[in-house]
């Protein structure tokens, strides 16, 4: 039996304590995977330059995806917009190992997202609270992440994303079952998913972080706040050295409990990606904003 | 080091064994048993090198050291690696030849029902996730086949499986393993 939802999980467990990296090319995709990516992103625009060029935003030409896919031995995930389940066909039928619905794009519906339990391939969903991380996985996503502040390289939303998303499971472990029902109701989430997530005491799929991690010391941060892995952007090919500051992130992800090697790690990496403070973005220019 | 280490911890704890994250040489010291999970085989291979931890671990299993791997696991153990990395090297102690992603992408990621070797009952569920396909089961004991090709070998004590009985439920693969780390 194919694409069951075990497999569709099953992979993104397979990614935990990972980083998984965003490419544009064929040879980032290589350098990734030399720095020890557990899986790439293929897009043609990393988030700070879909921010800095605007417009719309879509999923990839299926060459680029198809030339990284022939780069690389390790997992090719892919973007495509919110809603539009088309392009997620086409993802698909390119064989792709998984897809990003992703607030980075232009969302092409304002109130669905897409129907994901159809699709053999499993997807990815962001999340900003625990009511949109179950609502995603209602509709089938098989893995979550921290929505974040993309293209902006600073790492404070998805720390508040994480944040929440603990908190909402932790207010779930002193509710009885009329209580977890109202709670289900004030945040917009199913009550099956949320029973779950209070019976495991986490979400039921694996939750990555993702938006703005552009340092070591972001990646352990983030693991530390009890993620199973990170997705890192622009954070590597927009810095001065990218193979020496996403081998520095993978060890980072690793040995996230252990200050003595992130000292070592975050020493002499050059230039950070140029930072955005989250207030100096017009409210419309807000990706996490993206997604219902 | 990376993969689904978390799923193997719960499963071994509750078969009754006390378990370790192995990051560092040092974590090695004092071990009945290892298991080398599944996860990206090309990244858990770096970061073993990286860390200096590959040389230590060849020794200890090459000594005798109980070893449960599953999926890139195999990998890692495969004397011989078909369609890896030019440069992966893994440990090369165990007597197959595998092929990395040999049975596709994830789309092609499946579960199918096994009959192991020594284990009564139902049959085994597996769980294959772009999973290594063995070429060749070389002298090793196959313990399962699925459609002809070796799903689970054993070679001494080392136990090499190409599914993920972690994310399963079912344990009597990690109880037959703690009994062969505790023997």
């Amino acid at each position: 039996m194919k694409g069951s939802f075990k497999v569709k999980a099953g992979l993104a467990q397979m990614l935990k304590g990972g980083v998984i990296m965003d490419v544009v090319t064929p040879e980032h995709a290589r350098i990734a995977q030399e720095a020890g990516a557990c899986a790439v992103m293929a897009l043609e625009r990393v988030p700070a330059d879909i921010r800095k060029e605007g417009g719309v935003a879509r999923m990839s030409d299926p060459d680029l995806i198809r030339s990284i896919m022939e780069a690389v031995t390790i997992p090719v995930m892919a973007k495509c917009r919110i809603g539009h389940f088309v392009e997620a066909q086409i993802l698909q039928a390119l064989g792709i190992d998984y897809i990003d619905e992703s607030e980075v794009l232009t969302p092409a519906d304002e109130e669905n997202h897409i129907d994901k339990h159809p699709f053999k391939v499993p997807f990815v969903c962001g999340c900003r609270d625990l009511g949109e991380a179950t609502r995603r996985i209602a509709e089938g996503a098989a893995m979550i992440r921290t929505k974040g502040e993309a293209g902006t390289g600073n790492v404070v939303e998805a720390v508040r994303h994480a944040r929440a998303v603990n908190a909402g499971i932790r207010k779930l472990q002193g509710l009885n079952h009329a209580e977890l029902v109202h709670e289900a109701k004030l945040i917009g989430a199913p009550v099956d998913v949320l029973e779950e997530c209070q019976r495991l005491g986490r979400l039921p799929v694996v939750n990555f972080a993702a938006g703005g991690i552009a340092t070591p010391a972001d990646a352990a941060l983030m693991m530390q706040l009890g993620v199973d892995g990170v997705f890192v952007g622009s954070g590597i090919f927009k810095s001065e050295d990218p193979l020496k500051r996403a081998k520095a992130i993978v060890a980072a992800t690793t040995y996230y409990d252990k200050p003595e090697r992130l000292a070592e790690v975050s020493a002499g990496l050059g230039k950070a990606m140029d930072g955005l403070e989250i207030p100096s973005i017009p409210k419309d220019g807000l990706l996490a904003a993206r997604g219902w | 080091m990376q993969g689904a280490f978390a799923e193997h911890v719960r499963a071994l704890e509750k078969s009754g064994a006390r378990t370790r994250l192995v990051r560092t040489r040092e974590d090695l010291e004092g071990l009945d048993g290892i298991v080398l999970p599944g996860g990206e085989s090309t990244t858990m291979t770096m970061l073993m090198e990286r860390a200096g931890l590959l040389e230590p671990l060849r020794e200890a299993i090459a000594g005798g050291l109980a070893t449960f791997a599953t999926c890139a696991g195999m990998i890692v153990l495969a004397r011989d690696v078909v369609d890896g990395m030019a440069d992966q090297r893994g440990l090369g102690l165990l007597d197959v030849a595998v092929r990395r992603n040999g049975y596709g992408r994830q789309v092609d990621s499946f579960e199918a029902e096994l009959d192991v070797t020594g284990l009564g009952g139902k049959p085994f569920p597996g769980v294959f996730i772009r999973s290594p396909l063995v070429e060749s089961a070389g002298s090793t004991e196959v313990m399962a086949r699925l459609d002809g090709h070796a799903v689970a070998v054993r070679q001494g004590r080392i136990v090499a499986l190409c599914f993920h009985p972690e994310l399963t439920g079912d344990l009597r693969l990690h109880r037959e393993f703690v009994k062969l780390a505790a023997s």
